[in-house]
């Protein structure tokens, strides 16, 4: 699984040695990588969604691979965007604290690293699994970020974060519904 | 392709020009696509003869001409200009076509006339991109007379010493090199001389993001990034961006007096 997962930042590589990735590579990569953090963490979002509606078990058996996925991306994407502005410091603080675009995208990858630190069984019984449970809640935080920084970065064509917004908004319901049925039941 | 290399003008850079397969392949032409690659995938839709540009407005002599007729007009000039796109990239282009200078005088502004207003080909048989309402269709720019008038101002037909590709362009495009690629509007079909400062595309788009005048200007950061720096294609080290491109010997004194924070 996290074998599988790490194909995309293979085949990213490749392309960039192959010149693959077009006239401005670094840009291309950064979207990229940006892409795909966005996507694992909508899918490690899904599980719990998907096991309530089906009954299955198998998402919630790949959803911590998904969202440790999704932080690597996250931090690659990170990474390239440093890159991409030779890692002066001065330039990225001054982006982070007066673009919101960047804030937003910074505060969900910061939201994912006690979520990347805390994935193992041995944190859930540190933590106690209600603490654990609340939380990994930040999930919800993140990729609620994640999707404006989508929005406010693309320049004109919002349809691809209005997708994922969508998405992620049906995900959030089917948890209210259920949540709610389920202490209206107790 | 390598292009023999002529002496340089006194409008010419001599930064090393960028490929002509990168120059073609990674453009921002919104009527075939949002997409960098759309251009050059999509391209092949536009057929660019016969075409025909209507010259109007505030002139004593307004013309509807064919393209042909029209680049016959000039002796065809190079330029070896720099381009720099709002969103951080830039290129080095080598032009080929007219001042626009040259086409002004030609058909005599009126003394009402203060603005350039150019006007793309609409047909959403040929533009993908004009079946949706990204943008509202057809792309629109503008030019101040002066702004017109200099000398860097230019119109062009052709590019790397070759017919000027449909994504970059053809068969007409305006270059003005010290202001952001976007003022850089392509497939013209229309250009009116007006009184009134023409509503340009991107300026009604997002007034907050892109103005009319858009000067390349590394102290007046778009609000989404820094313009202080630029990456040139086929560099992986950013560079610091100049201020009106590095033209600014030859054009700040058309802006004089004027708060370029606020005319951005």
């Amino acid at each position: 699984m996290v074998v599988g997962g790490l194909v995309p930042a293979a085949v990213l590589l490749l392309d960039a040695q192959t010149g693959a990735l077009g006239a401005n590579p670094v840009q291309r990569a950064i979207l990229q990588t940006g892409l795909l953090a966005l996507a694992l963490l909508i899918l490690s979002l899904a599980c719990t969604p998907l096991r309530m509606l089906t009954g299955w078990t198998w998402p919630a058996r790949i959803r911590k691979a998904l969202g440790l996925l999704a932080f690597f991306y996250g931090v690659l994407h990170f990474l390239l965007y440093l890159l991409d502005h030779g890692f002066t410091p001065a330039v990225v603080l001054e982006d982070v604290l007066e673009r919101p675009f960047v804030t937003v995208g910074f505060a969900a990858l910061v939201l994912m690293l006690p979520l990347a630190l805390t994935s193992g069984r041995g944190a859930v019984r540190r933590l106690g699994f209600q603490n654990w449970q609340r939380l990994h809640q930040l999930a919800y935080v993140a990729v609620g970020l994640g999707v404006l920084h989508f929005w406010w970065g693309v320049k004109k064509d919002h349809t691809p974060p209005l997708i994922a917004a969508l998405v992620v908004a049906v995900l959030f319901a089917v948890r209210l519904i259920r949540s709610r049925r389920t202490r209206a039941r107790s | 392709m390598a292009q023999a290399r002529r002496p340089l003008g006194p409008y010419d850079t001599s930064e090393p020009i960028t490929p002509y397969a990168q120059a073609t392949t990674y453009n921002n032409f919104y009527e075939f696509g949002t997409g960098k690659d759309d251009p050059a995938r999509l391209a092949g839709s536009l057929r660019t003869r016969p075409w025909t540009v209507l010259i109007d407005g505030e002139v004593r002599k307004p013309v509807r001409v064919d393209i042909d007729t029209l680049q016959s007009w000039f002796p065809l000039e190079d330029r070896i200009y720099r381009m720099r796109c709002v969103e951080g990239w830039s290129m080095v282009m080598p032009w080929l076509g007219f001042p626009l200078g040259a086409l002004l005088r030609r058909i005599e502004p009126s003394s009402k006339a203060r603005y350039v207003q150019f006007t793309s080909l609409y047909d959403p048989k040929q533009f993908p991109g004009q079946r949706g309402d990204v943008l509202d269709w057809p792309y629109v720019e503008g030019l101040r007379l002066d702004e017109a008038l200099h000398p860097l101002s230019f119109m062009a037909v052709g590019l790397h010493g070759r017919v000027l590709p449909n994504q970059n362009g053809a068969p007409l495009r305006l270059v003005v090199p010290w202001k952001y690629g976007f003022k850089n509007i392509k497939s013209v079909v229309r250009i009116t001389l007006t009184q009134k400062q023409p509503r340009t595309t991107w300026a009604q788009a997002a007034p907050d993001e892109y103005g009319f005048y858009a000067n390349v200007n590394p102290k007046v950061p778009h609000p989404r990034w820094s313009q202080a720096t630029e990456r040139r294609i086929g560099e992986l080290r950013r560079r610091p961006t100049l201020p009106f491109n590095g033209y600014a010997d030859q054009v700040a004194s058309l802006y004089k007096g004027m708060d370029l924070r606020r005319f951005f």
